[in-house]
Parts: structure tokens; sequence; C-alpha cells
């Protein structure tokens, strides 16, 4: 049982420093990993993000992923689409240099896949992150 | 080549720290909590490895 005396210590939520955009650090860190971060001063956080990701995605690739693409019926292939499409510029890159694989042909092409849209994924909280540190949401320490 | 292995390393050690950069704010916790989620990963991908043996088996 607590003695009445002794003093009770209470959860103080520590004040966050607030940007002027947080809009285009959301947009800045979906489209390239880790710019979110970079652009609110965070260059450490911003590298090993940057690093993480861009690893996946190129672990992804390495195992002939398949690179998911809009409109083919298929819901499944809609949710890989949007899933992937988080990477930003990267999936961009990977539809215009044709890099990828259009279907998976085994089981290691089947990881590939899911790399590349767990890549996109964790890119999305990455950005998400960047901006809740831009708009004082999360505190910045 | 990669491993199944290996590339579930890879996989583990990319989501650990990502979950660990965004999911705490102080940088002494990021690196206990991506730490955590490593260990829980692979920890959990050895255990289901040899729950599906013991099954075949």
């Amino acid at each position: 049982m607590a003695s009445p005396t002794q003093p009770q210590q209470v959860a103080q939520p520590i004040p966050a420093e607030k940007s002027m955009f947080p809009a285009l650090v959301l947009l800045a860190g979906w489209l390239l990993p880790g710019a979110g971060h970079f652009l609110i001063g965070k260059w450490v956080r911003a590298l090993l993000l940057f690093a993480a990701i861009l690893t996946m995605y190129l672990t992804g690739l390495g195992l002939s992923g398949k690179i998911y693409v809009p409109n083919t019926g298929d819901l499944l292939d809609m949710l890989g689409f949007v899933g992937q499409l988080g990477t930003g510029l990267l999936y961009v890159l990977a539809r215009i240099f044709g890099w990828g694989s259009s279907s998976v042909v085994n089981a290691l092409g089947d990881y590939g896949t899911k790399f590349l849209t767990v890549a996109g994924l964790l890119n999305i909280i990455a950005a998400v992150d960047a901006h809740s540190l831009a708009n004082g949401r999360k505190a910045s320490l | 080549m990669l491993t199944h292995f290996s590339a579930m390393l890879i996989f583990a050690l990319c989501v650990s720290v990502v979950f660990g950069i965004t999911q705490r704010a102080v940088p002494k916790m990021m690196l206990r909590f991506g730490a955590l989620c490593f260990v829980l990963l692979v920890g959990a991908v050895i255990v289901a490895s040899w729950a599906m043996w013991l099954i075949k088996h």
C-alpha cells in the first residue's frame, strides 16, 4: 500500500518541436526513403531508414520479385500494387526500367515479392513518422 | 545466392531498424526496441521451423 506522503510520478508529455512544412516532409519521405527525416534534421535516422528500405528493395529485386501493376482486376494484385507504391520513386524507377519480374516463378521469387511490398509499407511508416515529428505529434529528441 | 535463412535475417534486420526508429522517441529506447524486434522475429522463425520439422517427423 502506497503511503500518501510519497510523491506520485505522473508521465508528462515531452514538448515537441513543430515544423512549418509537415506535408512536404510527408511527401519527401514517401518519394525517397529517409528524406522526410533528413528534412527535419534527423540525418542519422534518415540514413538508417534509407539503408534499411533500399536494402529490402534491392534484395527483392535480386530475388526476382514481382513488380505489381495497377488494374489487373485481381484484388491481391491491387493490394500488392498499393504496398509497392509505398516505395515512391523506387517503384517508378522499377516500372520505367522494367526491373523485377512480371510473374513469380519460384519460392525465392515469392520472397522477393514480399521484400518489395514490405519495403513499400515500411517506407509509408517512416514517412508518417517524419510527418508526426514535423507537426509536433511525436516528441523530437 | 541467398539462402532462405540469410534472406530472413536481412528481412528481420531491416524491419527491426525501421520499427525501432519509428515506434520509439528516445535513441536508447529505439536501439532496445529494434533489438527486441530482431530477436523476436528470428526467434519466431526458428521456433516455427522446428515446429514444422516436428510435424513432418
